[in-house]
């Protein structure tokens, strides 16, 4: 393979060929379009979709297969911040962001935004207290900064283990949403979609690790914008708010909260459902008081410093080619997100105006049990039971509390309900299949580097030869994939849940010995040490706690409203309190690491562990 | 750097805790409330991000710790 991946030349020419690449992205959806007026059904849009889709990410993958060391950690420290961005947008918005987030707010309305603030206003504390900094460090990984920071052999290992708990329960998040689409578009059982779906995410990775990941996760970042912000603006000139949705859909949001007076959200259901719920909170209005207000906040400090201490995030700015471009790859990345991001609500309040405004033709609420009930939409996300219409009042008319959904299937099955065409839905599978492959590679990477440089290299065999320790990452990455697979083939928990844990779990673990290691030269091994055993032991207990109250953990109730999802503050207070007290009854650290702390902060000079070629 | 966490914090935290009682301000068609946590503490942390960039910059520059080429 004689092509060059690094480099003036092969820089220059990235807008070029990601330009080509969308142009072909957006060919191929117009050729779709075409081919359904000619009467190509709809399951095999989906199927030819998702699969030309996974062909190109594993075309991209097996190109830039590599076995050079640099190149395969750090995608040999040449990404330009723009394109760094798009990849670590990708590799942010999970299939969590994707499939879910819009119809979180959908069904809970103003406390649900949390979500947003907390994952985008993250990226300030990434940029101000961490990237540019761990950039300079010149590391690897994050146990590498860790390890080298504090030195001593312990304090590595247990940086790798906090990673791999916060990184395992993400991931098995990731492969299960890639499994739920797998299976929709292909038709297969779930358990045997969760492999496929690993598959996909595999090849993308093996051959060429992190510089791999890299170029597939800016082409899955396009897909997936595309994918989302289509649909948007399609509802949003149907509904007459015109083509600017982000700018005008405040009426829309007014008009919401004028009807829900008048067919009553909020009046609780009379039947149930398993597993789904009627919407009963209101759009745009939050709870008043000021325990809501503390949740609200709460649970946006969880996100935050969650984002900040994500290993797989934070890696990605190990593969700018300066330390300035790091500082500016997150603003990038920031901006990328956030235009998904802000996006979200506009999704969620014309997906909701559509149903219940009795004006627009596509409304469901109000209409007779009759029609809604011969709506094809409404019959086939019945028949997969994640929707359901109890005429609980027998009155022949629907009414928002007999109108039962999973929310997770808002954004999926919005273009039906719409009624746009069928390229659509094709489409934003494909969407939400590359936000959850992108999400899943970063972290099976992060994941089985940490294992392979840090476990094996640095610790186990240091003498070990380059081929070797590459061949060690891609049997690591195999072996964890495969777990992932089958822990998510068990289906044990949600998407959602699992993904608020896995911030919770890095929070408590990471962020202090991180950010304290960068801005406090006192701090020492002992300390980070303490920081990290008891900030990720006291963040689990507190989990098990507030999820098993009649067991013998000894907690009543959750303290202040901090239920499951927001358990990382406590795990956080935990680690930094333990971190500081231990640090200051132990003695300082040596002159050296002192002078290597005072390094950190200056961008200029050589990175601190000497890169190799 | 202060100023800007103080920004940040005030458009993270401090908004979202007084949203009740600025939903009833008007915004452009939108509650002022639900504004904020819909677009507008979003706008703010991605212009702030490159602002800080920038002054970031100029400072390793002032200092003569600017990378080269």
């Amino acid at each position: 393979m004689g092509m060059q991946w690094e480099g003036k030349s092969f820089t220059d020419n990235l807008p070029k060929i990601y330009g080509i690449y969308t142009g072909g992205f957006l060919a191929f959806f117009a050729l779709m379009a075409f081919f359904e007026t000619l009467g190509l059904s709809a399951k095999w849009i989906g199927i030819l979709f998702v699969l030309f889709t996974i062909t190109i990410y594993a075309f991209i993958g097996v190109l830039s297969r590599t076995m050079a060391v640099e190149a395969y950690y750090v995608a040999g420290r040449s990404v330009p911040p723009v394109f760094n961005g798009m990849a670590t947008a990708a590799d942010w918005m999970s299939g969590a962001s994707f499939v879910a987030m819009a119809g979180g707010i959908f069904m809970s309305g103003h406390p649900y935004m949390a979500f947003i603030v907390g994952w985008t206003g993250g990226y300030i504390l990434v940029a101000t207290l961490m990237a540019p900094y761990l950039r300079k460090f010149g590391c690897y990984t994050v146990p590498d900064f860790i390890g080298t920071r504090y030195g001593g052999k312990l304090t590595r290992f247990c940086a790798i283990v906090v990673l791999v708990v916060a990184s395992f329960t993400y991931v098995t998040a990731q492969i299960t949403a890639t499994g739920t689409i797998a299976a929709r578009a292909f038709q297969i059982p779930f358990e045997i979609g969760v492999w496929f779906g690993l598959f996909g995410i595999l090849v993308c990775s093996m051959l060429g690790g992190m510089r791999a990941v890299t170029w597939t996760q800016v082409a899955q970042y396009i897909v997936l914008i595309i994918a989302y912000l289509i649909p948007i603006f399609w509802m949003s000139i149907v509904q007459g708010f015109g083509f600017l949705p982000h700018f005008s859909y405040g009426s829309a949001v007014q008009r919401i909260m004028e009807l829900e007076p008048i067919i009553g959200v909020g009046t609780a259901a009379v039947d149930t459902v398993a597993g789904l719920k009627v919407v009963t909170a209101l759009h745009a209005t939050p709870p008043e008081g000021a325990m809501a207000a503390w949740k609200f906040v709460t649970l946006v400090a969880c996100m935050m410093i969650g984002t900040a201490s994500l290993p797989h995030i934070l890696m990605r700015y190990f593969t700018t080619p300066s330390v300035r471009d790091a500082r500016n790859s997150v603003a990038w990345s920031l901006f990328f997100i956030f235009l998904l991001y802000f996006s979200a609500p506009a999704l969620a309040t014309f997906s909701k105006l559509q149903l219940i405004d009795p004006t627009l033709p596509t409304s469901i609420i109000g209409a007779t049990i009759d029609h809604v009930m011969a709506l094809e939409w409404i019959q086939k996300w019945s028949e997969i039971g994640l929707l359901a219409i109890r005429d609980s009042n027998a009155d022949g008319i629907l009414q928002i509390n007999e109108f039962f959904l999973n929310p997770d299937i808002i954004v999926l099955a919005t273009p039906e309900i719409a009624g746009l065409p069928y390229v659509i839905s094709g489409l934003v599978a494909a969407g939400g299949m590359a936000a959850a492959m992108s999400t899943a590679d970063g972290l099976l990477l992060a994941m089985a580097n940490a294992l392979s440089h840090d476990l094996y290299y640095k610790i186990i065999d240091p003498k070990a030869e380059v081929k070797k320790r590459l061949l060690t990452a891609r049997i690591l990455l195999l072996i964890i994939g495969a777990g992932g697979a089958l822990v998510a083939s068990l289906k044990l928990t949600g998407i959602l849940g699992a993904v608020a844990w896995a911030f919770c779990f890095a929070m408590s673990g990471l962020f202090f010995p991180l950010v304290l290691g960068v801005w406090w030269k006192r701090a020492n091994r002992p300390g980070a040490l303490a920081g990290m055993v008891v900030g990720l032991g006291v963040g689990w207990w507190y989990l098990l706690a507030v999820r098993n109250p009649e067991a013998w953990y000894g907690l009543a109730q959750p303290w202040l409203g901090l239920d499951d999802l927001r358990f990382g503050i406590v795990g956080t207070l935990a680690s930094l309190i333990a971190m500081v007290v231990v640090t200051l009854i132990t003695k300082e650290p040596s002159e050296e690491i002192q002078r290597m702390v005072d390094e950190v902060r200056i961008p200029s000079g050589d990175t601190i562990i000497p890169s190799k070629a | 750097m202060i100023a800007h966490l103080s920004v940040w914090f005030v458009f993270a935290y401090v908004v979202h805790w007084f949203a009740v009682p600025l939903n009833n301000i008007n915004f452009f068609g939108w509650p002022l409330g639900y504004y904020f946590s819909a677009q507008g503490s979003l706008i703010v942390f991605v212009v702030q991000l490159f602002l800080f960039n920038r002054q970031q910059h100029a400072i390793d520059v002032k200092f003569g710790v600017e990378e080269r080429e």
